[in-house]
């Protein structure tokens, strides 16, 4: 009882890899608090998938499998969690915030009149001292996000209501696996007991679902282009650069308004959040919300030609400069030194 | 000839996107003074779903709702000026310090009193603390199915409402059964601007507390043209639970407010020139960054 527990969510089958983040997240809030980590699946030919969830330190997963769960809709699935949270009475539900997420999400914490927190960027725990009531809590779920369009960053809790519900964009925490052979258990749910027929009245006509085709999060090199870089044209370079250093061309919210990178190389807090083992900065200014997504790089180069831009106080290199001329150089330069 | 109750959910909130340099005070803290007040995006994109079924079957009606100050009144005029029938502000010191949770109660409440809707839209979340929430936890409140990320309304009946959605992969369409909320995203068509006709006929529209302030002389205009009050509800004029509204309403609290203040960490500047670039990717292959 009072356990962690995380929604996982599966695309024919496959675990999404902010769910996996998640329960990582979720193991370490665990052994902090001395609770255990509990999966939940929710879908269709889930057989096996528990396999895949194990590693991560899950202490149960539990499975509805039902043809009628997949592809998702809200309804059913918010029946089967409240259901599940009302038996459970989990301490703290994670969830990514992904659409699926954030459609469910708010749902559930609505039935079960308990807080939720969108788009955290950090999960800590530490008590709470209410000196106009006189009352501490401990053992607090702190959810922790940035706020008005990320110029604060505000620390929220849920002191009375349980569960302690977040959610957290895919790339924010880490996936890591806590050991190939953790053992855990397997609870298949009544699927039938805990969805009425009224729960499927949304139909789905039509689905269309592509593979992602870029991957900023399993890059270890950006290549990252903002307004400056000026056109669409001009962003060629990048992808130079980028196949040659063998990463992935990002882009900052600016260029992509301007219509010179597509969404799905956005970088920041409304897009894609990245930590490579180098982040090259190319014409960015470095607003916040770009710099949300992109601060944990391990290493920084800004190349730009304004000396008062803010990425370069977070740069660990300034290329003061024009970009179109520093980019060639360095694909000169990075042949020149690996031949 | 068939038509449509809408309701549409809007919100007033600070412009965060174009926060400039002076939006800043030099303590990191937000000067909210130099931050505008506008129409939230996403409900403006809503707004503009609602308009076109209202264009496709005349004679369906727009009102659009929302819950914060006096001043928020400024919305339902925008409203008005593109085409909402009439307005609503729930205004009340009882709702001030609402989480989302409290948010959305409060405009269950208010949407039960209005009754017989079809649809209810709004966008899929507000740019002041980009929740998404208050769309799905009112269709919680109000026991109706809900659609988010709504990026075109294809068809609408008396018995469903077929919807485009967009996904972070791609789309879906889906019907759901009448009454429903929907969600719109950004993706969606942007709205139609102000109408001049609309703006003469809406121009002098006010609550009751806008009315007491203003012009003696336009006064009696309220009488004869009834169109011209926007309403205003405050705990008085929906049946609400006392406890559930505000912040004794609200699960969530705010622990703790940081401002965001750059570390600045000691970069190393480079020439753009041939020698120090050479170095640069010499250095980096060098620690195994690259290569």
């Amino acid at each position: 009882m009072n356990n962690i527990f995380v929604y996982c969510e599966t695309e024919e089958g496959v675990v999404a890899d902010v769910s996996l983040e998640l329960l990582t997240k979720g193991r370490s809030l665990a052994d902090k608090l001395g609770c255990k980590l509990e999966a939940l699946v929710i879908g269709s030919k889930l057989n096996g998938v528990e396999k895949n969830l194990f590693p991560y330190g899950s202490d149960v997963v539990h499975v509805a499998d039902d043809p009628r769960l997949s592809p998702y809709t809200t309804l059913p699935h918010t029946s089967i969690v409240v259901n599940l949270f009302k038996k459970e009475k989990p301490q703290i539900a994670l969830m990514g915030a992904t659409p699926v997420g954030r459609d469910l999400g708010p749902r559930v914490s609505s039935a079960l009149y308990s807080g939720l927190t969108a788009d955290c960027t950090s999960l800590e725990i530490g008590d709470h001292e209410d000196k106009k009531a006189g009352k501490t809590y401990k053992d607090l779920l702190y959810q922790i996000r940035p706020a008005f369009g990320g110029n604060i960053i505000a620390t929220i809790i849920n002191p009375e209501c349980r569960p302690q519900m977040a959610t957290v964009r895919e790339g924010v925490m880490k996936k890591e696996i806590r050991s190939e052979n953790y053992k855990g258990e397997v609870k298949k749910l009544d699927v039938a007991s805990m969805v009425s027929p009224e729960d499927f009245v949304v139909e789905i006509i039509e689905r269309h679902v592509e593979k992602r085709k870029v991957n900023l999060n399993a890059a270890p090199v950006i290549v990252s282009g903002g307004y400056g870089m000026g056109s669409r044209e001009n962003f060629k370079v990048l992808y130079e650069l980028a196949e040659v250093l063998g990463g992935e061309v990002g882009a900052s919210r600016a260029a992509v308004d301007a219509g010179f990178a597509d969404h799905e190389r956005q970088v920041g807090q409304t897009g894609v959040t990245v930590r490579p083992k180098l982040y090259i900065a190319c014409g960015i200014s470095g607003q916040i919300q770009h710099r949300a997504g992109m601060e944990d790089s391990a290493q920084i180069i800004a190349i730009n030609n304004d000396p008062g831009a803010p990425i370069n106080s977070i740069a660990d290199y300034v290329i003061n400069g024009d970009v179109l001329d520093v980019i060639p150089k360095m694909i000169k330069y990075y042949k020149a030194n690996t031949k | 000839m068939t038509t449509f109750k809408i309701i549409v959910l809007a919100k007033q909130v600070p412009d965060t996107r174009n926060v400039g340099k002076d939006a800043m005070k030099a303590d990191g803290t937000v000067n909210r003074a130099a931050l505008p007040a506008i129409f939230n995006p996403e409900d403006l994109n809503a707004m503009e779903q609602a308009l076109r079924i209202k264009d496709q079957y005349p004679g369906s009606t727009i009102s659009l709702l929302t819950m914060g100050p006096g001043r928020a009144a400024d919305i339902i005029r925008e409203g008005l000026f593109r085409g909402a029938d009439d307005g609503i502000l729930l205004t009340d010191r009882a709702f001030a310090g609402s989480d989302t949770l409290a948010t959305s109660y409060a405009l269950s409440r208010a949407i039960a009193q209005i009754k017989n809707f079809d649809l209810i839209i709004c966008g899929r979340q507000a740019i002041d603390g980009d929740t998404a929430q208050v769309g799905p936890q009112v269709a919680e409140k109000l026991n109706i199915p809900q659609v988010t990320y709504v990026e075109e309304v294809l068809d609408i009946n008396k018995k469903g409402t077929t919807v485009k959605r967009r996904l972070d992969n791609g789309v879906e369409v889906v019907k759901v059964p009448v009454p429903s909320v929907i969600t719109v995203t950004g993706s969606a068509p942007a709205c139609r601007a102000r109408n001049a006709r609309l703006i003469m006929k809406f121009k002098h529209a006010k609550t009751v507390t806008e009315r007491q302030d203003a012009n003696e002389d336009y006064l009696s205009l309220y009488n004869e043209r009834p169109y011209l009050n926007i309403q205003e509800w405050t705990v008085n004029e929906v049946e609400v639970e006392h406890e559930q509204l505000g912040l004794s309403g609200s699960p969530t609290k705010v622990k703790k407010i940081e401002n965001v203040v750059l570390q600045a960490k000691e970069a190393k500047m480079i020439e753009p020139s041939d020698a120090e670039i050479n170095l640069l990717m010499k250095e980096l292959i060098d620690s195994h960054t690259i290569g």
